[in-house]
């Protein structure tokens, strides 16, 4: 088992929610700081940096026109902790190749972050949320055609040496030719995202592409991971991938620490959102808007939302606890879901602050991490390229 | 094109649609009676190389109804009023109702050629057509190619151009406001915009969630025009009136006369306690418009 730390670099300090409609897309800028947006920048990359020293590797994505989340370039945010940190992985979880639809840069990114940290990185690409499809204007109904599109051309660029040509549907570029080239050979992992498009998961699978879900309930998860493994099969084994899960995560000293915690990272889950942006036309397919319309879905992640804590701990999608605690939610949710190979902890969110946050990093890594290191990886931790 | 009238353009005129597989741009099968008034026939024909439903309604003289994203007009007594004088010629667009869509269909644009096929294949001759909200902007599209397939034209609060700068907000960007805000802008009593989805059957649902992806498919970017329509406008010489509803907040009267000017020789008319849709909310007041127009 691989462990990731994570926080999405939330910016809470806005005026009291109930006086705001939106935490995304139309947040006026106004409730910005840059004075405390530096402090919050600083502070979150020092948490990184304490977390490779304690062992945990890292993830970081990126978001754009909201507060939830700051970090609105995961490559300059990679790039930093391709320098600063020494030893943990550093993955992308993503690049949203589909609303940012410029491959080519991604690809020469990555490859040059890869080799500042010396074949250290792996790359997710990312759909991206709902929301993202209004800050980049991307078509809502072409977002699956273009996150794949641009992945076969990132990895045919890191993979081709010569220059060619690529006259795709959505990029059109003469003489390819990628300086500089990944550290890692052909490429680094490939990671993506999912949260019910068996299609992606059949395609990531084939690919030999970690495939990553996040707060979802375990019988979900269970589904998403079972649907993976299967066409992993039926492709023949291709090499590489593995399943990667993401909860809110909080280790305290005792039950009522871990608990109070935990109601501070929840912050997430009640980020607030008018209704036009959590499911555009065409984001879900007809058959997920009919339920929409029938008033039973309201948007992936709604239901989840609204339950309380203890519910959200019985899912796994919170874990929270002392270490032994957290430890056997961890090794629960692993056995339920028929095992899965990167736990990927969100151990920041909202107000927690930097002090809390730290205890809690360092209880799990001192008292939790030894406890689940050794659950059996379902499937090789690099992509077939990087295990060469 | 010929100007007379071929029997049975149809290979197939048939009450129960043909059932499509299902998957991505595909309708899936449905029962035609749910959206298909008793006494019309609905069709399948293929134009353009897109399979399209077509739908037939009334007797008299041809008349070709573009309706807009929303459908509403399919139900509406206005269509039931004009199928007394006229026999309805109705195609759904690449994507809305039972037709196909392709991938290659991402603008009315592209849905004008499939369009212009579709006029060729029926024989039909130039023939009077209304067109609402996005109807009306495809009915532009179509004429800026080739204005010989229309005698007159009656446009319905049509999107299609873009009048001012940058940072000008022509036409209300229906996707990023809030649903309430929205309808309030749509209607001039918003009371009239309340659907019951809860009542409507699955296969009615299926369609409007279609229609509804469909039109982002088309129109989302840019925003609900085509940066060349303007310019292409100065070549429609068809007889046309712009019939625009005086409480329209989504492109507001000024923008349809603005619009108007761009067309040679069309007429403006205005209707009042109306919004964006003004034969749906003063049904009369638009019938005596268009009736007067196209006799």
């Amino acid at each position: 088992m691989q462990v990731w730390h994570f926080t999405e670099m939330p910016y809470p300090h806005l005026p009291p929610l109930d006086t705001l409609s939106t935490m995304r897309v139309t947040l006026p800028s106004k409730h910005y700081d840059p004075k405390i947006g530096a402090d919050l920048y600083n502070r979150y990359l020092d948490e990184y940096i304490i977390a490779d020293e304690l062992g945990f590797n890292h993830m970081l994505n990126e978001h754009h026109q909201t507060a939830t989340c700051i970090d609105v370039a995961a490559p300059l945010s990679a790039a930093i902790l391709a320098r600063q940190t020494r030893n943990g992985r550093i993955c992308i979880l993503g690049n949203p190749v589909a609303n940012r639809g410029d491959p080519l840069r991604i690809a020469e990114e990555m490859a040059m972050i890869d080799c500042i940290c010396r074949g250290r990185l792996d790359v997710g690409f990312v759909r991206g949320v709902p929301y993202e499809v209004f800050a980049a204007n991307t078509n809502p109904t072409q977002t699956v055609e273009r996150l794949w599109e641009g992945i076969d051309l990132a990895v045919k660029a890191w993979t081709t040496h010569e220059p060619f040509n690529f006259e795709g549907r959505f990029t059109r570029r003469r003489l390819v030719n990628l300086w500089p080239r990944p550290y890692q050979l052909p490429h680094p992992p490939v990671w993506i995202t999912g949260s019910s498009d068996f299609d992606s998961i059949r395609k990531a699978a084939a690919r030999g592409y970690v495939f990553a879900t996040f707060l979802q309930p375990y019988e979900k998860v269970r589904e998403l991971f079972d649907a993976y493994r299967s066409a992993y099969l039926d492709q023949g084994l291709p090499g590489g991938g593995g399943t990667a899960f993401m909860p809110l995560v909080y280790t305290g000293e005792s039950e009522e620490d871990a608990e109070a915690g935990a109601r501070e990272l929840v912050w997430y889950m009640t980020a607030k959102t008018e209704p036009q942006f959590r499911n555009p036309p065409g984001y879900v397919p007809v058959e997920l808007n009919v339920k929409a319309l029938q008033g039973k879905f309201s948007g992936r992640t709604d239901a989840m939302r609204t339950q309380g804590l203890e519910f959200q701990r019985e899912q796994g999608v919170v874990m929270y606890g002392t270490p032994d605690q957290v430890a056997q939610q961890v090794r629960r949710f692993y056995d339920r879901v028929g095992g899965f190979d990167h736990l990927l902890v969100m151990q920041q969110a909202g107000f927690l602050d930097h002090a809390r946050t730290v205890r809690s990093m360092t209880r799990f890594a001192k008292d939790v991490l030894p406890q689940i290191k050794d659950l059996a990886r379902t499937r090789p931790n690099n992509a077939k390229g990087a295990a060469e | 094109m010929s100007a007379g009238r071929p029997a049975a353009p149809f290979a197939v005129l048939v009450l129960r649609m043909n059932a499509l597989t299902s998957g991505v741009g595909q309708p899936r099968p449905m029962r035609a009676a749910n959206r298909i008034a008793p006494e019309s026939k609905a069709g399948r024909l293929r134009a353009g190389g897109v399979e399209l439903e077509v739908e037939r309604r009334g007797q008299g003289r041809p008349l070709l109804i573009l309706y807009g994203e929303d459908a509403l007009e399919l139900e509406a007594p206005v269509l039931a009023e004009l199928a007394k004088e006229h026999e309805l010629i109705i195609p759904s667009p690449p994507g809305f109702g039972a037709s196909a869509r392709p991938d290659w269909i991402e603008s009315p644009d592209d849905v004008s050629y499939v369009y212009l096929d579709l006029l060729a294949s029926l024989g039909l001759g130039p023939v009077p057509a209304i067109g609402f909200s996005l109807g009306g902007w495809i009915a532009l599209e179509m004429a800026s190619k080739d204005d010989r397939c229309f005698s007159k034209l009656v446009l319905v609060d049509p999107y299609g151009v873009k009048i001012g700068g940058p940072t000008d907000r022509d036409i209300e960007d229906v996707w990023t406001i809030h649903p309430a805000k929205a309808a309030t802008l749509k209607w001039f009593d918003p009371e009239k915009g309340k659907r019951d989805f809860a009542a409507m059957s699955e296969d009615a649902l299926i369609v409007i969630a279609r229609n509804s992806e469909s039109f982002a498919r088309l129109c989302w970017d840019p925003c609900l025009h085509n940066p060349k329509l303007k310019h292409r406008l100065r070549r429609v010489r068809v007889p046309t009136l712009f019939v625009w509803g005086q409480n329209d907040g989504i492109v507001t009267p000024d923008y349809g006369r603005a619009f108007c000017a761009m067309v040679p020789g069309a007429e403006f008319a205005v209707v009042g306690s109306a919004g964006h849709y003004p034969h749906l909310e003063q049904p009369a007041a638009f019938l005596a418009l268009a009736r007067k127009f196209l006799a």
